[in-house]
């Protein structure tokens, strides 16, 4: 089955290069599972797609421009909406953001701040890619 | 939410936004008794209970009900509340253990006693921020924690340092969504103050200004409901500027009038402008004039202004405005940060140079990432200039125009079949009704005489449109910034009134210019005679039959700004109507910028009406003829997008809500409404 977590001891030490392209300032802080999500391929280029993980959702964002990968919470605060996964990325001055479809609210995918109003602060997890398959970070 | 002052009030919207039935249990006999008076409060009070916030003042608490698990509240009065979750906001209270160990004099009620300059009984140790007591006052706001910081620092470098004489506590609430401002003396306690009041309670707002009893000065005073005046207000309390004459006319004034920009011009340059960091007219004047700063980005990083509660930015942005005009700089229109470029000057680009994707418009003209401002206009031009299937670069659009459906509420689709002219047989009728029975979907006639089917979860679109198509019905791009519908009448072949086959002639135009892009939606509509009541003066293109053959009508808007179309050409066969619509909705597809309706662009063109008829009538650009060619190319390449992402498996695999499992999105979820489903109240779905 795909979409099982992985929970490989060693996967922490099997860091590449690529991994560290995402310039988290504390990468892999306090992440306890690599969740397998889907092979590389399967997402869009330059878009997002939702994943599924037991009953959480995460948008999974593939920035082919940068080479970098970032997720977040699926659900938009604004209204309440699962949605996030289907809006459209971007960059703030650099900083790379996701803006929800339903009106346009931006968040940093760095951060997960809400970067046009006064939304509050979004999850947002590290994501690796190892053996062509996408991981997410996981704390719990 | 036990606490109704500024942050209680902040956090109990925060709970309603959660879904909480929630109430406010306030102690004084008002809310924010620091900062408003008695009506500020009633109206305040009238607007929350409106958003769904019970408020309860002059309420004593006495117990906090509940065994391991909260039950409720009880008060001094008897009365009780049952509650779940309690959040309280009752007070600063200073951590000022150490200091008291180390036999520092603290205030009875906790703090860390300092006198005017800022000392505590310990000549050697001062105290700043929210640890310091100040004349029985403990300052809960940033700004006077940095004028703290700034006068000991002065002191411990030996330089001249002012003392602390008390602080300005001007705040305005930001979250609630009501507007809650008080600044200077809000309760008119100078010796002679005069108050005037304005109350609108149909609208909820309430004004309270103090001022002087020469009426010369603005003392202090409250604003609810409409704080839009808090920023020039305080301007003019903190910096003495001079009164009008009628005092009153500050908070009656006439509305729609920029007060704010104008307001900015008159300020002192040492007026305070950001106050949570301290910068003034003059820091940020110097910052464009000197180095350069040309958006409130570059101020932001320069001055750090805006960064912190974010308040001031409407009198940043006014001062960069009032202070580029007057360098005579023209702010030139870009579409974003990341191209420098319009989007009359990015059409002609992607025309000259060939170029059909957005990434290699990025790489060549662009620059960062994109974002979603650019993405969908230049998808929008992509698709006017080549007309090429918008699926294949669907991540650049807007969540419609990627899955080719209206996103509603709930996040579930809305499908609307293509009903040209609303003309349909009772076969097709019937075959909508058998398939949104089938999927379970809300039906309802729109506004331009078609049937929107709501409630398509994004897996199920696919399958929809499968039997949709096989019935004969054609994608209608309710999705796109494109050809919407053409509305008729019956005209000629029923109505006894029409002069001409208005039918006929409207699914005629509906055919030619379906799926055609452009900067924002379209819609036209044809009328049988002089009747009008396809009501065709209200659209971007309408078309009036006479006796002769047609009047043609453009630039028309129903909406938020309705404004009629006006007469181009009259009495013109159907020939020259078509041919001058091909010509006039391609000069407009060209040069409109984004998310522009026809009626805006008319009315920002120099020289109108006029100017338009030259370049379409008589043709004074030379460009007639490539613009009826570059028509002809689009309608060529027309096709239904529906049909291709149906016919291609590739194309249908992205209708998936998760990438990683088949099953759609189980949070979704409808409430019965007269026999039809629609989605659950925003807020209250059990995620
Ligand atoms: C939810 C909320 C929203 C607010 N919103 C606004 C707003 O919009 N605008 C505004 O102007 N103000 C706002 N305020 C108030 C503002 O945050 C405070 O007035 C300000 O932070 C006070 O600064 P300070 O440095 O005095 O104290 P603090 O920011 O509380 O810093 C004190 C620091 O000292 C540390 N400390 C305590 N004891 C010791 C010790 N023994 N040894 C070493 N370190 C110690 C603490 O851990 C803390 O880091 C808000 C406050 C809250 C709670
Ligand atoms: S506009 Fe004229 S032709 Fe059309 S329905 Fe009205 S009266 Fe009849
Ligand atoms: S008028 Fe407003 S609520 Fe109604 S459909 Fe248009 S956008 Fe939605
Ligand atoms: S629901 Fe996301 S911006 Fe409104």
């Amino acid at each position: 089955m795909d979409h099982l977590p992985t929970n490989n001891p060693n996967s922490l030490k099997q860091l590449s290069e690529m991994d560290l392209l995402n310039d988290l300032s504390q990468p892999y802080h306090g992440v306890k599972t690599w969740f397998r999500a889907a092979r590389v391929q399967d997402f869009p280029e330059n878009g997002g797609a939702c994943v599924r993980y037991k009953d959480l959702q995460i948008a999974v964002f593939n920035f082919t421009r940068r080479n970098e990968w970032y997720a977040c919470q699926n659900l938009c605060p604004h209204k309440m909406q699962m949605v996030l996964s289907r809006g459209m990325i971007g960059s703030h001055q650099g900083e790379p953001k996701i803006a929800c479809p339903f009106h346009k609210k931006t968040f940093s995918l760095k951060t997960g701040e809400c970067l046009n109003a006064e939304e509050c602060t979004i999850m947002v997890y590290p994501v690796r890619i190892e053996d062509g398959y996408v991981h997410i970070g996981l704390t719990g | 939410m036990l606490g109704g002052g500024l942050l209680g009030l902040e956090a109990a919207k925060a709970l309603l936004d959660l879904g909480l039935e929630t109430h406010v249990v306030e102690f004084a006999p008002r809310l924010m008794p620091r900062q408003i008076d008695d009506t500020g409060s009633a109206v305040l009070a009238h607007k929350l209970s409106q958003l769904g916030i019970t408020v309860h003042t002059g309420k004593n608490t006495k117990k906090i009900a509940g065994n391991g698990k909260l039950e409720g509240l009880e008060f001094t009065d008897n009365t009780s509340l049952d509650i779940e979750m309690l959040v309280i906001s009752a007070g600063i209270r200073p951590r000022d253990e150490l200091a008291k160990s180390c036999g520092l004099h603290v205030h009875v009620k906790g703090g860390i006693v300092v006198d005017n300059h800022l000392r505590t009984n310990d000549e050697s140790i001062f105290a700043i921020g929210e640890a310091a007591v100040h004349n029985n006052m403990v300052y809960g706001l940033v700004a006077p924690g940095y004028e703290m910081a700034d006068i000991v620092v002065n002191q411990i470098l030996g330089e001249a340092a002012k003392q602390f004489t008390g602080f300005d506590m001007s705040t305005k609430l930001k979250l609630i969504g009501v507007d809650v401002a008080s600044f200077g003396d809000p309760f008119g306690e100078t010796a002679g103050s005069i108050p005037i009041a304005f109350q609108d309670k149909h609208n909820g707002v309430y004004k309270r200004i103090n001022i002087s009893h020469d009426g010369k000065y603005l003392l202090g005073g409250i604003l609810i409901g409409d704080a839009s005046q808090f920023n020039i207000f305080h301007q003019m309390v903190a910096n003495k500027m001079p009164l009008p004459a009628q005092p009153e006319t500050l908070i009656i004034g006439s509305p729609g009038k920029n007060e704010e920009g104008a307001g900015v011009k008159s300020l002192p340059e040492t007026a305070q402008i950001c106050s949570c960091e301290n910068v003034s007219k003059g820091d940020l004047i110097c910052q464009i004039t000197e180095h350069g700063a040309i958006s409130v980005d570059d101020l932001k990083k320069k001055t750090k202004a805006c960064t912190g509660c974010g308040g001031c930015t409407p009198m940043v942005n006014d001062i960069l405005k009032t202070t580029l005009e007057s360098l005579g700089h023209k702010i030139k229109k870009t579409l974003c940060e990341h191209f420098e470029f319009s989007r009359q000057e990015l059409f002609d680009i992607i025309k000259v140079k060939g170029i059909k994707t957005y990434d290699a418009l990025l790489n060549s003209v662009g620059k960062g990432d994109g974002c979603e401002v650019c993405k969908p206009a230049v998808a929008s031009l992509l698709a006017s200039i080549w007309n090429e299937l918008i699926a294949e670069q669907d991540t650049i659009q807007d969540t419609n125009d990627r899955y080719l459906a209206n996103i509603q509420r709930g996040g579930t689709y809305s499908v609307v079949p293509r009903i040209a002219g609303g003309e349909i047989t009772p076969a097709k009728l019937m075959a909508i009704g058998r398939i949104a029975q089938k999927y379970g979907l809300y039906t309802k006639i729109t506004g331009g005489q078609r049937i929107d089917m709501f409630g398509a979860r994004m897996d199920q679109l696919p399958e929809i449109w499968e039997e949709l198509i096989l019935e004969g019905f054609e994608s209608g791009h309710a999705y796109g910034k494109a050809l919407r519908t053409i509305k008729s009448c019956v005209g000629s072949t029923w109505c006894r009134y029409g002069v001409q086959d208005s039918v006929s002639f409207a699914i005629f135009i509906e055919d030619r210019y379906k799926g055609l892009r452009a900067p924002h939606k379209i819609k036209g509509a044809v009328s049988g005679c002089i009747r009008e009541c396809a009501e065709a003066q209200s659209k971007d293109f309408g078309v009036i039959a006479t006796e002769k053959g047609w009047n043609l009508y453009v630039c028309g808007n129903g909406g938020a700004r309705p404004q009629h179309a006006k007469l181009f050409a009259s009495d013109v066969d159907t020939e020259t109507c078509v041919k001058l619509i091909d010509r006039f909705l391609m000069f407009y597809i060209k040069t409109a910028d984004p998310l522009t309706r026809t009626a805006t662009w008319l009315n920002k063109m120099e020289g109108g009406l006029d100017y338009l008829r030259d370049v379409v009538i008589n043709d004074s650009l030379g460009i007639c003829e490539s613009l009826e060619v570059e028509m002809k190319e689009l309608i060529a390449n027309y096709h239904c997008e529906w049909k291709k992402v149906v016919e291609n498996p590739q194309l249908r695999s992205r209708y998936k809500h998760f990438i990683n499992d088949d099953e759609p999105d189980s949070t979704i979820a409808f409430v019965e409404m007269r026999d039809q489903k629609i989605p659950v109240d925003w807020n209250k779905r059990n995620i």
